[in-house]
């Protein structure tokens, strides 16, 4: 399958505007609404996520064969905000659109009885807004503009609780954003003023000034890299992931799997590959570092996880380790990489999801936050448990889940690139992935129940809300399949091939 | 819809609505309220004739009662006044719209406010249409006048002391630029702008003029060092007076410094002329700096708004070193977008005080407990007017930034970006102190006063304003070129110094 992109055939600038409105007008609506109108935010909610799954699904559709989508609105002189919904555009743009629909539902029956939960969902919704809107900039100008516009959406979620604990991690939080922010903004300027466009390209747009510029862009390369690597939580600059664990769990999981981390992440892989290209990224000579970064990070970020007691911590230190995977796959440099780096940008936000959602599942029906306190919670939660199981191999990349291929790619990818440190860091990783993740297995399913949970709730037959689990299974399904039928059409691992394929190998 | 005057009859209206409509409002103060409504309306349709004019037809030059320039008043109008003219008429309606409901718990200091607002507002419009030095010195003192005025409206003994200190320096300040006035009277034997430009020679009294004129308008902008009177005086005033005086009286000032500087000054050659620029830029970097770590470190709202207003100011004169050479128009440009952006970003902010100030009835930051949730709109005001001081994207500070930054960037002036961004930073630092504490519970749950909601929604629509404004540039463009009031410069320069300039670029990296 090589769908491509022709400037002959007729933009469509309609859907990718729809697929903003699809959730920046609930959440604008749902601001207004008094406390108890639950049904009248529900069906808003629902409707607009739904809304907004079918637009990006028509848009699948038609990037696939070969429509194009693009809206432009003037910014600035010479300078347009551009949306623009290309082949790797889609990646992230389905997966955001399909979690959110699940985290909505999650969210809507976590919160249940809580308050100010229409000022949540209306934060919910816009934080979603910007992240299609980075999944669809079509130059670093619009990039910036939704990346920051994420920044101002998350920080109410992360201090929704109202604590002065909440209010010290929003600060930290602020902290890192705000500070990569202002780098962001500089090396774009700066790259502005040199080559004088910021439109994605495939394979770069800075190629004619290497020879003139070549320290400037290297600086540049590591003011963006900077700039997005906070919120992808690059080590050193991940310090502030760990902490934001104070908010609740559905943004937890918006954070982790969809939103924050994800949007850096993907600003990562846009830089290397639309912005700079591989190929001048690799001349520059400043993709051997950040696969140093990246390795280092996944390292560290694995050790770290096995030191933390708090269930929430630890999968926060994994999800530290597990994203730089997708910078390792591009900084690798060659086609199985990117496919592997690529495609567990959608692996790995699925699979953590579900860890999310199960961890979220134990505090609201036992009260358990803490490792320490997950003896024999398979006894009583049997579901829930079955989708975190499934989710920990996954993590691991035991095979047939979607863990799996991601690693298999990478391996082959550091093989095929001829650097073979890689599949050690991999192998490394993997073991340390077991050594934190499967001592919780065993608490979980072999150890006996204490006799009393920390806070239980009584759902009756059921083991616990059925908003709670369903979007569990969903997700924990969906690791399972995605691995199991990899290689049929339309599936994470098919389109990541198809925008490798477009990255080196079409003239 | 036909346009039955033209922009001559608008620039008048300009100067006579408001100074008429004081006027009613000392004669008759029971009806005060409606006759400011009716004239901030008119006043913001004769703004919005005078803009349609300007980009119809092109400048304006009238001569007020057909007396020619020598002997008459004329009022000119382009580009440059023109936007700034538009930012006095929306912040104005924005404040005449917040001050009835404010204004009604405190009837005696309404019964002063309207006049005072009114003859301030004279002021403003009469400063941007001026067209010769004398004339912008009489503004200029009734501008000071009224503005200190309204500081004490209060009658507290801190707002007495901050007003006394406002006029104090205010006058020395005008008296200042008098002497400047006088000197360049003295040598050259006019006052009108146009005439001093063609005759104005590099010498000892175009030099001491320069610095004196200079010197009383940075003291009356409140550039660092001289932001000493600002802090006190905004802190102290009532919110919509606050508003006023941060939105809109410390840029008439610094339009008059842009506009001498531009009309009769940046063509001199000397050594003045190329110092004064850098010695402009430093100051303005070492406000950016210094008032955002003070703001930073204020307990009181108003006060760290006040403080805000000190390093934005450091902002508009961040150009003056960018200028001149090539890009220089851009970093004008930046400079006006920031000035417009921060009217009306800064006035959402002050009025949002003023609806807090009324709702806690104290703005200790620390003890805003949830006001987030209990007091959401007008939290919001303040939220996206911070938005744009810190200058993220999508706002009016952001586009302003983004110009000032592409201007330092293309001329290797890596000092001033860091200054930009660290700017920046500093921001976000004192705005989300304020959006944290809103959101965090307090031990002891405080009672809110109602707010009524004419007070929150006028700070939310001028917030709206600043916003927008993000994505208004591509409308800016057309009207800020007429008249071309940025374009002497360039050509005075000569080819020389760009190329110098461009050498020093490429080598930098």
């Amino acid at each position: 399958m090589t769908p491509t992109i022709e400037a002959t055939m007729p933009a469509n600038a309609w859907l990718p505007l729809l697929v903003l409105a699809s959730s920046l007008l609930p959440g604008l609506v749902i601001f207004f609404l008094a406390e108890r109108r639950y049904w009248t935010r529900t069906l808003l909610n629902l409707t607009g996520a739904l809304i907004k799954l079918a637009l990006v699904s028509a848009m699948l559709w038609g990037v696939f064969h070969q429509q194009q989508y693009e809206a432009n609105l003037p910014l600035l002189p010479g300078l347009d905000l551009v949306l623009r919904v290309r082949p790797l555009s889609l990646l992230f743009l389905v997966l955001s659109a399909g979690l959110w629909l699940l985290t909505t539902l999650y969210a809507i029956g976590y919160l249940e009885d809580s308050p100010n939960r229409s000022r949540f969902f209306g934060f919910f919704s816009l934080c979603v807004t910007a992240t299609v809107g980075v999944a669809m900039a079509g130059n670093l100008l619009t990039f910036l503009l939704f990346f920051e516009l994420l920044t101002l959406t998350t920080y109410p979620l992360v201090v929704h609780r109202g604590t002065e604990e909440a209010r010290r991690a929003g600060q930290v939080y602020l902290a890192h954003t705000v500070i990569a922010g202002a780098l962001l903004l500089a090396g774009t300027v700066w790259l502005y003023t040199l080559v004088g466009t910021l439109t994605f390209a495939t394979r770069g747009f800075v190629a004619d000034a290497v020879d003139s510029h070549r320290w400037s862009l290297v600086a540049i390369f590591v003011l963006l890299i900077i700039g997005v690597g906070v919120k992808a939580a690059l080590v050193p600059l991940h310090s502030w992931l760990p902490r934001a664990m104070v908010a609740p769990a559905p943004v937890s999981a918006l954070l982790h799997a969809v939103a924050v981390v994800k949007a850096g992440a993907f600003g990562i892989v846009l830089i290397v590959y639309d912005v700079f290209g591989v190929e001048v990224a690799a001349e520059l000579g400043v993709t051997g570092p950040l696969a140093l970064v990246a390795a280092f990070t996944i390292l560290y970020g694995s050790t770290r996880a096995l030191f933390q007691d708090d269930l929430k911590r630890r999968l926060a230190f994994s999800t530290v380790s597990q994203v730089s995977y997708i910078v390792l796959g591009v900084a690798i440099v060659g086609p199985l990489a990117t496919v592997g780096g690529l495609v567990h940008l959608v692996h790995q936000g699925v699979m953590k999801i579900t860890l999310f959602f199960c961890a979220g599942n134990l505090a609201e029906t036992l009260g358990i936050h803490k490792v320490s306190e997950m003896n024999g919670v398979g006894q009583r939660m049997p579901w829930t448990m079955v989708a975190f199981t499934i989710g920990v191999f996954g993590m691991i990349g035991l095979p047939p889940m979607a863990g799996f291929i991601s690693k298999w790619y990478l391996g082959l990818g550091g093989l095929e690139a001829g650097v073979h440190w890689p599949l050690f860091v991999l192998a490394g990783s993997s073991l340390l992935n077991a050594a934190y993740f499967l001592p919780i297995l065993y608490r979980a399913w072999f150890r006996e129940p204490p006799a009393a949970w920390p806070e239980e709730r009584d759902f009756g037959a059921q083991e616990t809300a059925w908003l709670l689990l369903l979007p569990t299974l969903i997700t924990a399904a969906l690791s399972l399949l995605m691995g199991l039928f990899a290689s049929m059409p339309f599936t994470p691992l098919e389109w990541a091939r198809l925008i490798a394929e477009r990255e080196f190998y079409r003239p | 819809m036909p346009m039955p005057l033209s922009g001559a009859e608008w620039a008048a209206a300009l100067v006579f609505v408001p100074l008429l409509a004081a006027l009613a409002c000392f004669l008759v103060p029971r009806a005060a309220n409606w006759l400011g409504l009716l004239a901030a309306t008119l006043i913001l349709f004769a703004t919005l004739g005078l803009v349609r004019g300007l980009l119809g037809d092109g400048p304006l030059r009238v001569a007020v009662g057909a007396w020619a320039a020598p002997l008459g008043i004329d009022l000119v109008a382009d580009g440059l006044s023109a936007v700034l003219l538009l930012m006095t008429a929306l912040v104005g309606l924005g404040v005449s719209a917040f001050a009835p409901a404010y204004f009604a718990e405190h009837s005696e200091q309404r019964r002063w406010f309207w006049p005072l607002w009114l003859l301030l507002w004279t002021a403003l419009n009469g400063l941007y249409l001026a067209a010769d030095l004398f004339n912008l010195y009489v503004m200029l003192e009734l501008l000071g006048l009224s503005a200190a005025a309204l500081t004490a409206l209060s009658g507290s003994a801190t707002a007495l002391n901050a007003a006394m200190r406002y006029l104090f320096v205010s006058l020395l300040g005008s008296a200042a630029y008098l002497l400047g006035v006088a000197l360049l009277y003295h040598g050259y034997g006019t006052v009108d702008m146009v005439l001093l430009g063609e005759r104005l020679e590099a010498g000892a009294v175009a030099s001491a003029a320069l610095l004196a004129m200079v010197a009383g308008l940075l003291l009356k902008t409140a550039l660092w060092p001289f932001h000493f009177w600002l802090a006190p005086a905004h802190g102290s005033a009532p919110a919509p007076v606050s508003a006023l005086l941060s939105a809109l009286v410390i840029k008439a000032s610094f339009y008059l410094l842009l506009r001498l500087w531009l009309a009769l000054f940046s063509g001199l050659a000397g050594l003045l002329p190329t110092l004064l620029p850098e010695l402009l830029g430093l100051l303005g970097a070492a406000a950016i700096l210094w008032g955002s770590v003070q703001a930073l470190r204020q307990r009181r709202l108003k006060l760290l708004i006040a403080y805000s207003t000190v390093a934005q100011v450091g902002y508009l004169f961040l150009a003056f070193p960018l200028t001149g050479v090539q890009a220089g128009e851009i970093a004008w440009r930046a400079v006006l977008y920031l000035a417009l952006a921060h009217g009306l970003a800064k006035a959402a902010m002050f009025l949002s005080a003023g609806g807090l100030l009324r709702f806690a009835g104290h703005d200790r930051i620390a003890d805003l407990d949830r006001a987030a949730q209990r007091l959401p709109l007008t939290l919001t005001a303040f939220v996206l007017g911070g938005v744009s001081i810190m200058g993220l994207p999508p706002s009016g500070g952001f586009i302003g930034k983004w110009l000032l930054l592409e201007a330092a960037f293309t001329q290797g002036r890596w000092g001033l970006a860091l200054v930009v961004l660290v700017g920046g930073i500093l921001a976000a630092g004192y705005v989300f102190k304020v959006i944290g504490y809103a959101f965090t519970a307090t031990k002891i749950a405080q009672e809110g006063e109602a707010v009524p909601l004419a007070m929150q929604w006028s700070a939310l629509l001028l917030a709206f304003g600043a916003i927008l404004l993000g994505f208004a540039a591509p409308w800016f463009w057309p009207l800020l070129e007429v008249g071309a009031p940025f374009a002497a410069p360039l050509a005075e320069i000569g080819t020389e110094a760009i190329a110098e300039v461009g050498a020093v670029s490429e080598a930098a990296p």
